[in-house]
């Protein structure tokens, strides 16, 4: 049995470096006001030609806009440790309000996405290795290619055109009014969204089951008589299942980066959609807080997952040397 | 024991123990079919307005967007510019980035992953810290905000997708790089006087390219797919330029006019991801293995 102070001292040391990552992280999101073009008092006040004096200190006093860098830097990430990211300069709302008002959209498409990309992708995969190098293991294994390649918003164009204008079968754009009409809008770029994550989970649950197939516990397990479902799920999946939760990572990314393919494609007005229209804009203060999300969304279900090993395989055991 | 002695001892047992499972080494015809995809496209890269049959910039406003015809074989766009033209000819930006970005990406993870993995140390440290956080970044969104907040489109994005993607390799030459340390052929050169710099690239670096030119196509599999986006976006190429991701982009509203508009520039993107993905992961199947000694 491990004793509880190997674990504690594993997640202090993760939440240390946690915090390093999310610091270096906040530095580069806030040389975001630099390195773009113009000065950042002309960036906030736009391309107005008449700039009063008072203007000017109240803006440099909003955008932190004094004293040197690192002060200016200091005195943004105090404020955004408690959320709070500055006016928009596009919509001059709150930068938070902007967020937390289009985040309800994205959840749910990419939730859903996660549903439809765990209910077909596993039993795909381990359908694939069981029929190893059958037929249907090809086809599946094509499918699985084709969808980790395919960029979102190609598949989801492609979605757009066969299901809603040739066959009609779903609308095309918009987020729709209700529970089942929302639902009804969100199929198709959910299914854009998760077709890559799909390609993805295949791969790994197919490679993760063929090498877990091959061990003598499997062979001698059958000899004992033990039908083969319960050999399947009994024994193999738990074994074959750290690779894929391991992926999970991955996954994260490829919906994050997904979902503002998907949401711009279907006109959604979601998270996705509000960085690309901030950072067309130039719209520095959302870029930031949008930035900052999704770096902390990505370094959370890191840790989340790293978490969960030792509840998915015992033997794993938290060393120093974590890599 | 030589690498190709290593691959040649374990075919056999290896089959035998993988039963129905077989490693497939030979060309599938699946392989044989993406082979054949990714030639035409960069013939179509190449030469692609000397194949297509109309000037895919020439504007017929008087004509407009039209579907499919004999003089316009994929119809034409709103401004009654050659579908199928601006598809063959778009092969060039979808090749011609992603090319860089993978030789730039394999050039820096070579120089990094090899000097890392050799002589150790807070260099070691610090080249494996640098990579393990910018192989964190999800690429493409950082990529979407940087090109978006400094402008610059198509080459500014291919220079940072080349930082962007060369941690990949970093680690897997780094990774390499510690095997072949330790065999006795680079302990003999050492042994013998050789300065550091002419074992690691005359001796060390011929075991570990295979491996590295292998990830360059998965680098240009995943580079493809990055630049279509960043130009679906509007982030990319300029407009007006025949590109693939700039082309699906103009057709959402195209599309109930014209659907070849998207499935022209949407079959051809998915199309040459998947087959230079199917090649990229044959090659590094056949290579990989040469790299290591098993």
């Amino acid at each position: 049995m491990a004793s509880a102070s190997p674990r504690l001292a594993f997640i202090a040391r993760r939440l240390v470096g946690l915090v390093a990552v999310l610091v270096i992280v906040s530095f580069l999101v806030f040389s975001l006001l630099y390195i773009a073009p113009g000065s950042p008092e002309q960036l906030v006040l736009g391309n107005s030609k008449t700039i009063d004096p008072a203007t000017l200190r109240a803006v440099r006093q909003e955008y932190h806009l004094n004293g040197p860098f690192l002060v200016r830097y200091l005195d943004w990430a105090g404020s955004a440790l408690r959320l709070d990211f500055g006016r928009s300069i596009r919509t001059s709302e709150p930068v938070r309000e902007g967020i937390t008002q289009r985040l309800t959209l994205t959840s749910e498409l990419a939730g859903l996405a996660f549903m439809i990309t765990l209910a077909f992708g596993i039993p795909l995969g381990v359908l694939a290795a069981v029929r190893s190098a059958q037929l249907v293991d090809r086809g599946v294994v094509f499918f699985s290619i084709v969808g980790l390649s395919a960029p979102a918003f190609a598949t989801g164009i492609l979605l757009l055109y066969l299901f809603a204008i040739r066959l009609d079968w779903f609308p095309a754009f918009g987020q729709g009014e209700g529970p089942t009409d929302r639902l009804r809008h969100l199929v198709l770029p959910a299914v854009a969204l998760a077709l890559t994550a799909t390609g993805l989970v295949v791969k790994i649950t197919r490679a993760a089951f063929v090498d877990e197939l091959q061990k003598d516990y499997v062979v001698f397990a059958r000899a004992r008589g033990i039908r083969p479902a319960r050999v399947l799920f009994g024994f193999v999946l738990r074994n074959a299942a750290t690779p894929i939760v391991t992926a999970a990572g991955l996954i994260l990314a490829y919906m994050l980066a997904g979902s503002v393919l998907v949401e711009v494609t279907f006109a959604l007005p979601g998270i996705g959609a509000l960085l690309v229209d901030s950072v067309t804009s130039q719209d520095i203060p959302m870029v930031q807080g949008l930035a900052m999300l999704v770096a902390a969304v990505v370094v959370i279900v890191n840790l989340i997952v790293d978490l969960l090993y030792p509840v998915i395989d015992p033997r794993v055991v938290f060393t120093r040397a974590s890599r | 024991m030589t690498a190709s002695a290593a691959t040649g001892a374990s075919a056999g047992p290896r089959r035998f123990l993988l039963r129905g499972h077989a490693v497939r080494r030979g060309l599938s015809p699946l392989v044989v079919a993406a082979l054949l995809i990714v030639v035409a496209v960069i013939v179509c890269a190449i030469a692609g307005p000397a194949i297509a049959p109309h000037d895919p910039n020439a504007q017929d406003l008087a004509t407009g967007i039209s579907g499919p015809s004999s003089e316009h074989w994929l119809g034409t766009d709103d401004l009654g510019r050659d579908v199928l033209s601006r598809t063959i000819v778009g092969a060039r930006t979808a090749v011609v980035g992603p090319l860089l970005v993978a030789l730039g990406a394999m050039l820096i993870g070579n120089l990094l992953g090899l000097l890392a993995g050799y002589r150790g140390g807070t260099l070691d440290t610090l080249v494996s810290r640098y990579a393990d956080l910018v192989y964190a970044l999800p690429a493409l969104l950082v990529a979407i905000v940087v090109v978006g907040v400094v402008g610059g489109g198509y080459f500014v994005a291919v220079a940072l997708l080349v930082v962007l993607y060369s941690p990949v390799d970093t680690r897997l030459v780094r990774s390499a790089t510690l095997v072949q340390r330790s065999q006795p052929y680079v302990e003999a050169a050492r042994v013998s006087g050789i300065p550091s710099r002419r074992i690691i690239f005359a001796h060390l670096w011929p075991n570990v390219l295979p491996i590295a030119v292998a990830n360059a196509f998965l680098t240009f599999a995943f580079s493809i797919v990055s630049l279509a986006a960043l130009s679906f976006l509007g982030l990319g190429v300029g407009p007006g330029t025949a590109d693939w991701g700039r082309m699906l982009s103009d057709s959402r509203t195209l599309l109930f006019d014209n659907e070849w508009t998207a499935l022209a520039p949407g079959i051809a993107l998915v199309l040459t991801a998947a087959s230079v993905n199917v090649v990229g992961d044959w090659v590094f199947e056949r290579l990989s293995d040469r790299g290591r000694v098993r």
